[in-house]
């Protein structure tokens, strides 16, 4: 354990190329990811939170049950979709950064919208019809709400970004782990552990836990700080 | 809207949960620019009443009348009537921003001029005693401020109806004379129709000219307050106006 952290530290402070485009793809997979699931999952989600349709109650146990989503199904099903047989293959997708940023997207959409509508849904009564009242229309409704909600949204956002930066089966299946191409963190964790060299993916994987706390530090001062007070 | 024209009409209003009625209307008629006082003890329906007035629940049968006209179904309509009134609920409801956004908000949604907002919200926070608490934060005030913010937010709108969803019973006394001095000044100088929901049998004396008793579900009696509290028609309204009613 000692040799895996003395050999992050080294790693680190080596300033080993590779290293750090690794890193950075990691991060550019998963933010672009999140902010993709954000786009998507904030509006749905506070639909599905504020909205007594029928059929709420069955969407909102598909999105449940999506938030628990395989990584390997979804690996699966986007690889069919961009295989060269597939939907979308004439677009020549598949082993691309891409595709990784599509994969991890399905994946973390279903936790913004699931977590984002229970986060609207324990205020949204109340704000609702306080705007109405007060003579908001739909668009001023629905900033009002994801305003009220936001650090609620944020959480969702944070745990989203948790699955991602965390995730390997899907970025294996889609991205094909190339070096110098499409490897991230987590799918050079397996090669490394793969290949015998304990002590470099163990390395490796107190990086990614480093980048995680100091990312995750960050979005929760925000969520505290903004939540906080009488 | 001249004085002493029915605001409100409802006629055979009811309204079910789950199979079981819980209100009962059969003839209400709220004149404008008097204030209304909607009593009965806890759980009579007074609330919801309240909300199928002003539009926030549909009756389960029945027809409802506002301002002549039928209670319109679609979106559009509906916001439209919303804008010519608005309710305090018993619980202020603040916005997470400041105290001037808040009261700031309605005046928004109107989309009124800047300038325009600046000055009323500046008038309706010298009303509540908040001058120069525009940019303090809601959740940083008590109760009492927070119900004054609340009832600010409605009365900068100057709505031809405010309803008040008992929105004294969370208050100090100094409050409630605070506020009751405010819903009475905008009834007298803007000739506001005000309906107030309390289960306060001093309040209603205080407050209304024209009372609806309300007992398990079902409208009992209405009529000017003054004959309510001296002469009720119904046994039940007597037990209640003689404090005798307990739950």
């Amino acid at each position: 354990m000692l040799e895996a952290v003395i050999s992050a530290v080294q790693l680190l402070i080596s300033l080993d190329q590779e290293l750090y485009r690794i890193i950075g793809l990691s991060l550019l997979v998963s933010a672009s990811a999140v902010v993709l699931a954000a786009l998507f999952g904030i509006p749905l989600g506070t639909l599905l939170g504020l909205k007594p349709l029928p059929g709420v109650k069955a969407i909102t146990i598909a999105v449940y049950t999506l938030m628990g989503l395989p990584p390997v199904v979804a690996g699966l099903f986007i690889y069919m979709l961009l295989s060269r047989k597939g939907l979308l293959g004439p677009l020549n997708l598949l082993f691309t950064v891409e595709a990784m940023i599509i994969v991890q997207t399905l994946l973390a959409t279903p936790i913004v919208i699931g977590l984002t509508a229970i986060a609207v849904r324990s205020k949204g009564k109340e704000i609702r019809e306080t705007a109405l009242v007060l003579g908001a229309g739909r668009m001023l409704l629905l900033r009002s709400l994801i305003h009220e909600a936001r650090y609620g949204i944020l959480g969702a956002v944070i745990a989203g970004f948790g699955r991602l930066i965390a995730e390997v089966g899907a970025v294996m299946m889609v991205g094909g782990n190339i070096e110098g191409h499409t490897r991230v963190l987590t799918t050079a964790i397996v090669l490394e552990t793969r290949k015998g060299d304990f002590a470099l993916a163990m390395a490796l994987g107190i990086i990614l836990l480093l980048l995680a706390l100091l990312i995750n530090s960050v979005l929760f001062r925000l969520q505290a700080g903004g939540s906080s007070g009488a | 809207m001249a004085h002493n024209q029915v605001v409100i009409k409802c006629s055979g209003l009811r309204k079910s949960y789950s199979g079981k009625e819980i209100l009962h209307a059969e003839n209400i008629a709220i004149n404008t620019g008097r204030i209304t006082g909607i009593m009965g003890p806890s759980g009579a329906g007074k609330s919801t009443l309240l909300r199928i007035m002003c539009l926030l629940e549909p009756p389960s049968g029945g027809e409802l009348f506002l301002f002549g006209r039928p209670a319109p179904h679609n979106r559009a309509e509906r916001q439209t009537l919303l804008r010519r009134m608005t309710i305090v609920f018993q619980k202020p409801v603040l916005f997470d921003t400041t105290v001037f956004d808040n009261i700031a908000f309605g005046l928004r949604a109107r989309h009124r001029p800047a300038a325009e907002i600046r000055t009323r919200v500046a008038a309706s926070l010298k009303k509540i005693g908040l001058s120069g608490q525009g940019n303090q934060k809601a959740r940083t005030l008590s109760g009492g401020e927070a119900q004054r913010v609340a009832l600010a937010r409605a009365l900068v709108l100057e709505p031809e109806i405010l309803f008040l969803d008992e929105p004294t019973s969370n208050l100090d006394p100094a409050n409630v004379e605070l506020l009751e001095g405010l819903f009475c000044e905008l009834n007298r100088e803007q000739g506001t129709t005000v309906i107030v929901v309390t289960h306060n049998l001093f309040q209603a004396r205080r407050l209304a000219e024209d009372l609806l008793f309300i007992c398990h579900g079902e409208v009992v009696e209405t009529g000017p307050a003054e004959k309510i509290f001296q002469q009720s028609a119904d046994p039940r309204t007597k037990a209640f106006v003689e404090g005798r009613m307990v739950y």
